[in-house]
Order: C-alpha cells, then sequence, then structure tokens
C-alpha cells in the first residue's frame, strides 16, 4: 500500500505555490526596503553636501563662515587615530585569537572568556569611552592625546577583531595541522607557516570592517574629550586632534542652515573613506581567497 | 656430563636469538592501553612491529586500529582527554618518556593521511616544509631533497614541470603521492599509513600499493586499512583489532589462509564488520 496519493498531492500543489510565492515576495521586500533607505540617504547627503566638495574644503581648517569651513584637520586627525588604532587593535586581536584557539585548553575558564568577548563587542561604545577617560586620559595621564583615543578606540573594536580572527583560525582545516604536527613542527612553527598564512584574509577582512566602524565612531572621543575645532595638525602622538565623525557631529549641530551643507560634504568624505576602507577588505578577500 | 648439559643450554638458547636476529624490532609495544575520557580505547596491546616490513591493521570501525597508528607517533595526544599507560619501545626508547620530544619522534616516523592534505602551497613548498622546519635553507639542498623524494613517491615524471604551481591543482591520487613525498622529504624511520587509499579511486589506489611495496627496502611501513584485499596483497605481516584489543598477529599469508581465532575467521570471510 502506498503512503503518499498522487490524487492529493496534485490537489494540495496550488496552496504550496502560493506559500512559496508569499515567502519569496516577502522576502523580496525585506530587501527593498533596507534598499530604499540606502538610496534615500545617499541620494540626500549627496544633493546637500555635494556642491560644497572642492579641493579647498579638503585643505582648508574648520571655521565660523560655512563658506570657508574645512575638513583637513578632522581628516589628518582621523588619519593619525588610525595608524594607532590599526597596529594596537590587530596585534592584541590576533594574539589573543590565536591564544584562545591554538593554545588554551578547552574548558570552563575558556568558555567563560570566550563568552566574555562575545558580550563586550556589545557593549555601548560610549562605555568604552568612559573607560578610556578613567584609564588612558585621567590614570596614564595622557590627555586628549591621540594615543589615548587610538587605546580606546583599540579597546572597543578589540571584542570584534578577536571573534572574527577566532573564526578565521578555526576555518583553517585540521588535517593541515596534522600534516604539519606529523612531521615534526612545532606549534610555533605550524601558526606561522600553515595557520596563519591561511587564516589572513579572514583576519585580515575582520579587522578592517572593525577599523571601519572606529573611524565612524563619536561616543568614546566626546567622552575622551576629543576637541572639535582646531587650526593646527598634529605632529606626534601625544599632541590632540580632532577627527571626522566629530567634526561632523558640531557642524550638524550649529544652528546655521549652510552649515548642514558642510556637514552633508563631511559626510560623503567619510563616506568615501569608508567605502575605500571596505573596498580594500573585498580585495584583499578576493586575492587570497582559498578553497580548501 | 659436563659438555652434554652445557650442549643443551646453547640448543635452547640458539633459537630465540635467531629469531631476534631474523625480525629486527622498531616497535615494541607493551600492555599500552589508552582511554578516550571513559572510553577504554586499546586493551593491554603487545606487538612487535618488524624493520623493513609492511605491518597491515586490519579491524572493523571503531575497533582502536587508527588510534593505535596514531599513538604510535603521539598525534593521538592532540585529542584532549586522552589518558595512556603502558609503554611503546621505538628503538629501545621509550616514547611516552618525558625526555623524549614528540617533535624529535615525528622526524622519525612520518605519517600519511587518509584524506590528501597537501598545504595550500606550490608542490616544491609542500615537499620542502619538512626540511625547512627542521632548519635546511640551502636552496641547493633543498632542491636535491624535493626531487629525490618526489621520485621515491614515483611522481616525479608528472609534476617535475609543473613544481611552482598549487598542490591543490592536481588529482587526489596525485596529491595523496606530494602528500608521501612530502614525508618522505624528512628522511624518516618509518612511515605510518593511515587509511592511504580510502578516499582514492582504483588505478591512484594501485600506484599507492606499488609504492608502498618499493618504500619497504627503506622504511618501515606500518598501514591501516579497510581493505582486506589490499593488506593481503601489500603486507608482511598482520594485526587483527576488534573493539580495542589485538586479537591475533602473525604473518600475513597465515592470518589470511589459516587464522587461528574464529573472530579473526569470520572477519575475513566477511562475516562482520
Amino acid at each position: 500500500m502506498r503512503y503518499i496519493e498522487q490524487e492529493k498531492v496534485v490537489r494540495r500543489m496550488n496552496g504550496r505555490m502560493v506559500v512559496n510565492r508569499v515567502f519569496q515576495g516577502l522576502f523580496m521586500f525585506a530587501t527593498a526596503l533596507a534598499l530604499l533607505a540606502l538610496v534615500i540617504l545617499l541620494y540626500r547627503i549627496v544633493s546637500q553636501g555635494a556642491g560644497h566638495l572642492s579641493l579647498d574644503f579638503l585643505t582648508n581648517f574648520a571655521s565660523r563662515f560655512p563658506d570657508q569651513a574645512g575638513i583637513k584637520a578632522a581628516l589628518v586627525g582621523s588619519i593619525w587615530l588610525m595608524a594607532v588604532v590599526a597596529p594596537t587593535s590587530i596585534l592584541l586581536g590576533v594574539g589573543s585569537a590565536i591564544y584562545l584557539e591554538e593554545y588554551a585548553k578547552k574548558g570552563r575558564i575558556t568558555t567563560f572568556i570566550q563568552m566574555n568577548i562575545s558580550n563586550l563587542a556589545g557593549v555601548p561604545s560610549v562605555v568604552f569611552g568612559l573607560l578610556g577617560l578613567t584609564i588612558f586620559v585621567r590614570a596614564l595621564a595622557l590627555g586628549n592625546s591621540i594615543l589615548a583615543a587610538g587605546f580606546t578606540m583599540s579597546l572597543l573594536i578589540l571584542p570584534v577583531i578577536i571573534v572574527a580572527a577566532q573564526e578565521a583560525i578555526r576555518s583553517v582545516p585540521g588535517e593541515l595541522r596534522d600534516a604539519s604536527y606529523g612531521m615534526g613542527a612545532t606549534k610555533w612553527q605550524t601558526i606561522v607557516r600553515i595557520i596563519l598564512p591561511a587564516a589572513i584574509p579572514g583576519i585580515l577582512t575582520g579587522s578592517i570592517l572593525a577599523l571601519s566602524r572606529a573611524i565612524g565612531e563619536t561616543a568614546p572621543l566626546i567622552v575622551v574629550g576629543i576637541p572639535v575645532i582646531i587650526q593646527f595638525l598634529p605632529e606626534g602622538v601625544m599632541d590632540t586632534f580632532t577627527a571626522l565623525p566629530m567634526q561632523i557631529y558640531d557642524w550638524s549641530s550649529r544652528p546655521q542652515a549652510e552649515f548642514q551643507t558642510v556637514a552633508a560634504a563631511g559626510i560623503i568624505v567619510l563616506m568615501v573613506v569608508l567605502l575605500f576602507m571596505n573596498s580594500i577588505a573585498v580585495f584583499i578577500r578576493n586575492k587570497f581567497d582559498k578553497s580548501y | 656430563m659436563n659438555t652434554a648439559t652445557i650442549k643443551t643450554k646453547i640448543n635452547t638458547a640458539q633459537p630465540t636469538s635467531v629469531e631476534q636476529v631474523e625480525k629486527e624490532s622498531v616497535y615494541s609495544t607493551r600492555q599500552l592501553n589508552l582511554w578516550y575520557g571513559n572510553n577504554h580505547a586499546l586493551k593491554n596491546i603487545d606487538l612487535e612491529i618488524g624493520e623493513n616490513e609492511v605491518t597491515a591493521i586490519i579491524g572493523p570501525s571503531g575497533c582502536g586500529k587508527s588510534t593505535y597508528l596514531k599513538t604510535l607517533n603521539r598525534m593521538v595526544e592532540l585529542v584532549p582527554s586522552v589518558k595512556t599507560s603502558g609503554e611503546i619501545h621505538y628503538r629501545g626508547r621509550n616514547i611516552f618518556d618525558s625526555s623524549y620530544g614528540v617533535e624529535e619522534l615525528r622526524t622519525r616516523v612520518g605519517m600519511v593521511f587518509q584524506k590528501p592534505n597537501p598545504f595550500p602551497k606550490s608542490i616544491y613548498d609542500n615537499i620542502a616544509y619538512g626540511p625547512r622546519i627542521h632548519g635546511i635553507k640551502n636552496k641547493k639542498i633543498l632542491d636535491e631533497i624535493v626531487e629525490k623524494s618526489l621520485r621515491g613517491a614515483a611522481i616525479w615524471d608528472e609534476v617535475k614541470d609543473r613544481l611552482n604551481e598549487n598542490a591543490y591543482g592536481i588529482s587526489g591520487g596525485q596529491q595523496q603521492r606530494i602528500c608521501i613525498a612530502r614525508t618522505l622529504a624528512i628522511e624518516p624511520d618509518v612511515i605510518l599509513m593511515d587509511e592511504p587509499t580510502s578516499a582514492l579511486d582504483p588505478i591512484s589506489t594501485l600506484k599507492i600499493e606499488e609504492l608502498v611495496q618499493e618504500l619497504k627496502e627503506q622504511y618501515s611501513i606500518i598501514i591501516v586499512t579497510h581493505n582486506m584485499q589490499q593488506a593481503a596483497r601489500i603486507s608482511d605481516k598482520t594485526a587483527f583489532f576488534l573493539n580495542g584489543e589485538v586479537i591475533e598477529y602473525d604473518r600475513t599469508d597465515t592470518i589470511f589462509s589459516n587464522p587461528a581465532d574464529k573472530r579473526t575467521e569470520d572477519y575475513i570471510s566477511g562475516r562482520f564488520g
């Protein structure tokens, strides 16, 4: 005797097809909505700010006259900030990831640390700002310098980098480790010669995406006490500075309508920087992508 | 009277000493027990493995044959929660001695795995990996080792013009011979093979089997296999494992023609496993 009756299957077919269609439509709608929001946002900013974009905008310092206001100090400041954040966070993050994946014994303590790292990634950035204020600005007396802000930002994105690097390391097939250990390689040789080269695309992609987050963050910088208007460029990591999101935040909170245009132009610059960093991430992923 | 007793002494001593000379042991395992957590995976294993022989280890899935193989170069310890007791002597030295580093042991005992696992590097770099980690930097010496190892694994002619290509670009059977060449490059004394042909097609399998026959002139080979015909074809001795115990260990022709244990006979004739 057969359990599936062909007649019934045919009768139910139409209903199944309708449900299939409905869900396809729902998911398409969700995607379209997200795209629409992005397009509106881009349109608003570009139409508002494009007129103010010029070479002068990039090479002028901030000014109280909207037509003379430029983004030089903020752009250079953000680059300085990244110069501190990138090496600090990547070295510490990849180091922690290697320790957790390759050295740490799996046990209750490791699980606890792991859980806390994942939780840290969800802590609001303003809390990291307060931490930075307490430790770097006050206790270590770094003041509102590039170094203090950079360390604070590094703490903020460290959990994201650790998790990304761990996943990249974990995705290196165990057979490659076996092959290396099987020939008498030490753990360190295996990590440097086999695991890291295979994991580097994932690690770099994750790191660059985390850095993109750091370059757009405002809250920690406000809490750490980074000034907005600066008429000089920093000459070292102990100098104070301002950053792109700080500058944009200041412009957009001014009462004069003209400054809204300046803010929009600033946002365009920030977005170009972000797109540039993301495209590096994509480039690295495609270039080093290996199939196992 | 005196001479008579001396004669009998010599007579009784001779057979044992002849046997010892005939089969020099590379590995002697004594009362080896192994646990994965609470799972008693190897039980009181005693095995002597001879020099320049092919020793096959057969048995149904989960009988501990791969575990035993991985214990011989202590790769099994990469699994957390493994505990061992007993001794394995390799060339007279207990491999579990704290003074015996696993890295040192694994330079003498190479391993070929079930699935071909070349590194995502060029063929050249794959073979040169072992010598490099052991400190050889001279390009000329490396070139020689690479050629010698690839010739040793009977794959030199197939890849000599593409040494700088990624090892992922060649077929699975070739990859496995690259892995064998990579093992030869560390100039081992023993080669452990963990079901080396189970992921390969029949022709590649045949090539590896022929290779094993050639390699035993210079190396002692221990091979775990699921394939009983393979064990019969290529090995000199066969150990039959069942539920973590060695049921029978003898010359391969004896095991396959006249096994002493009923369970061995049942397994070989395909009644279970």
